[in-house]
């Protein structure tokens, strides 16, 4: 069978994690109170995609796999963004 | 009983249920194999029975044996049926399921009641897309496709048809996430992913496009059933939407779906010519990298399936291009299965004859392909029964006959016994011959202007209909002739040995039928998968 380690992540890192998550939440919430016009989405989806790091990295264990499934993982982030990339070649020119 | 052996295999183990019992109750990856099987041929056959009726329908124009409308229903059940039920699960679920762990010495996938969970979750959808067809509203009437805006207005069952379509998603999503599991954890000591058979290899290619792509498709059939309940206005221009968002949504899956089809269906071709030849494979690293670049090209071409929607112009020669450089992984596949046969010592059983069947007509379905992905012949031909021909090629021609390729192929380690030889090449090439006289007119009608998806024609299409139906009567002769003969395999058929084919892959080591753990001790892999010397 292919070699596998287990890692266990300390409760406290996962605690500060955690704090962190509730701080991003709390700041996509008063972040809307500023006007930031277009890039109001882009903001949101930028801290969304802080968090969404964070729990891959620590609380999915991510952090402590092998490079080949960090890059597989990374690979279906770009794959989104490709196919909305691509789905706007429609809408930009249509 | 078989008292040959001194082993228990998976057909005997009696576990901790008895009967039926130790059937849907079974984590054994081969008994799954086996339920999966049974509940796709069944299907299957039900699918099989409305193609055909919708081919008695066209014998004459005008009304034949069913009026307009339950000829639209007819023909979205048989595609909801034939596509959700049969071919996206078909080779993983059936051949994927079986053969995955034994081929790269595993005792069973890495989740074992979670596969178990998938087989219910299909006969749980399944049952929801065949009582679509009963209930009051009437059968949905909006192509398998679904497409918004119509689907959003007609008065027919298309939330029930769509919920079953997304209920069984999660089967498939289950599934691929098994075998990427299964194959990154469980492969066998020495067994580099670069010395993994290339079945295997396909099906870890479909197995990402099943976990990408199929949730894509469940949440823009969640968007179709609040727009009927709630009118949102997802696909709604009067309200801010856009009825080609759609498309693109379903294309976005069901494109890549293809794949998910074609791709275990060319694993198991490419298992099939090197044991009939005795020859090692041409271009492993090529067929195996060729699924990957197949699975990812395959993930950007979704628009070609849109050309006359009045997407941009942009947007059009962009898929195209891309649709013109996925042929090339595919076209890599041909030519290394090809020259895998040259000067091999070629064994003409059935599993091979429906190999090179199966070339003969993905060439054909593939070729038309490429005539559909450039732009301006697509205009001239979509939404004819040239798009209809194609597509059967591809999907029936391709996806079917590496299945009855794989199924003859395995059928004796999956059974422990043989079926008849001559029968089976007999049957072969009934289905090979009712095959192209049922869909090869259907080529040259739709170049002439033969709508798809209509029930009344003009009477200078009439030869082509009366010949796909002779075609259809003829292939459902052969079904019967391959059933037959397999069943009376499996009851009576003689003993198989452990490798009736001189297979050089992991699953000819172990006794026919396998053990219920597969392997005593865990296989050590030292060579190459394809080693015939």
């Amino acid at each position: 069978m292919s070699e596998h380690t287990h890692h266990i992540t300390p409760y406290k890192t996962l605690g500060i994690i955690l704090v962190v998550l509730f701080f991003f939440t709390f700041l996509t919430i008063e972040i809307t109170s500023i006007h930031l016009g277009a890039l109001t989405v882009t903001v949101a989806l930028l801290i969304a995609g802080v968090k969404g790091f964070l729990v891959l990295s620590y609380f999915m264990h991510l952090k402590h796999e092998s490079l080949l499934l960090k890059i597989l993982v990374a690979m279906v982030f770009v794959l989104f963004a490709l196919i909305v990339l691509i789905t706007f070649i429609d809408y930009a020119f249509r | 009983m078989r008292k040959e052996t001194k082993y228990v295999s998976y057909l005997d183990y009696e576990g901790q249920y008895k009967g039926i019992f130790g059937w849907i109750f079974s984590t054994d990856h081969k008994r799954l194999g086996l339920l999966y099987l049974y509940a796709i041929a069944l299907f299957f056959f039900v699918g099989a029975i409305l193609g055909l009726t919708m081919r008695v329908e066209l014998a004459t124009p005008g009304e034949t044996i069913m009026k307009a409308q339950a000829y639209n229903g007819v023909f979205t059940v048989h595609g909801v049926i034939m596509i959700f039920m049969v071919v996206i699960p078909g080779l993983s679920a059936v051949f994927g399921n079986f053969f995955l762990p034994l081929m790269i010495g595993a005792k069973d996938v890495a989740f074992p009641k979670l596969n178990r969970l998938t087989w219910w979750i299909l006969i749980a959808g399944s049952i929801l897309a065949i009582a679509s067809q009963f209930l009051r509203e009437g059968p949905p009437d909006t192509g398998w496709t679904f497409y918004a805006p119509y689907s959003t207005k007609t008065g027919t069952s298309v939330i029930i048809a769509t919920t079953a379509a997304f209920v069984l998603g999660f089967a498939s999503i289950l599934t691929g996430l098994n075998f990427i599991v299964t194959i990154h954890r469980l492969r066998a000591p020495g067994m580099k992913f670069f010395n993994m058979p290339l079945f295997p290899w396909a099906l870890y290619a479909a197995s990402w496009i099943q976990l990408l792509a199929t949730p894509v498709v469940g949440i823009t059939l969640v968007m179709l059933i609040f727009e009927r309940l709630f009118g949102i206005g997802f696909f709604n221009p009067d309200l801010g939407g856009d009825p080609i968002l759609f498309q693109h949504l379903f294309w976005i899956y069901s494109h890549p779906a293809v794949y998910i089809m074609i791709l275990p269906a060319m694993g198991v071709i490419t298992e099939v010519i090197p044991t009939f030849c005795q020859r090692r494979i041409y271009g492993y690293k090529a067929i195996a990298i060729s699924s990957l670049a197949i699975a990812a090209v395959g993930f950007f071409v979704w628009g070609h399936h849109m050309y006359t929607s009045g997407m941009s112009e942009q947007a059009r020669w962009f898929f195209s291009l891309l649709t013109f450089i996925v042929a090339v992984p595919s076209a890599i596949k041909v030519f290394n299965w090809i020259a895998t046969m040259y000067r091999g010592s070629i064994n003409l059983q059935a599993p091979f004859l429906y190999a090179l069947f199966f070339i003969f007509l993905f060439i054909i379905g593939g070729t038309t392909g490429l005539i559909l992905g450039a732009v301006a012949p697509n205009v001239q031909v979509h939404d004819t029964s040239f798009v209809v021909a194609h597509f059967h090629y591809i999907i029936f021609g391709g996806m079917g006959f590496a299945f009855f390729s794989g199924l003859h192929y395995w059928f004796p380690k999956m059974y422990g016994r043989m079926y008849n030889l001559k029968a089976a090449n007999w049957g072969a090439i009934i289905l090979f011959i009712g095959f192209n006289l049922l869909y090869f007119p259907q080529f040259i009608i739709g170049y002439q202007g033969m709508p798809r998806r209509y029930y009344d024609y003009l009477p200078q299409f009439q030869w082509a209909q009366t010949i796909s139906l002779i075609g259809g009567i003829i292939l459902f002769i052969g079904f019967f002739v391959m059933v037959g003969n397999l069943v009376r395999g499996a009851k009576k058929g003689a003993i198989a040995p452990a490798n009736p084919w001189n297979g050089t892959t992991l699953e000819w080591t172990v006794p026919s039928p396998p053990p219920v753990e597969n392997f005593d001790e865990d296989p050590i892999i030292k060579s190459d998968p394809y080693d015939y010397k």
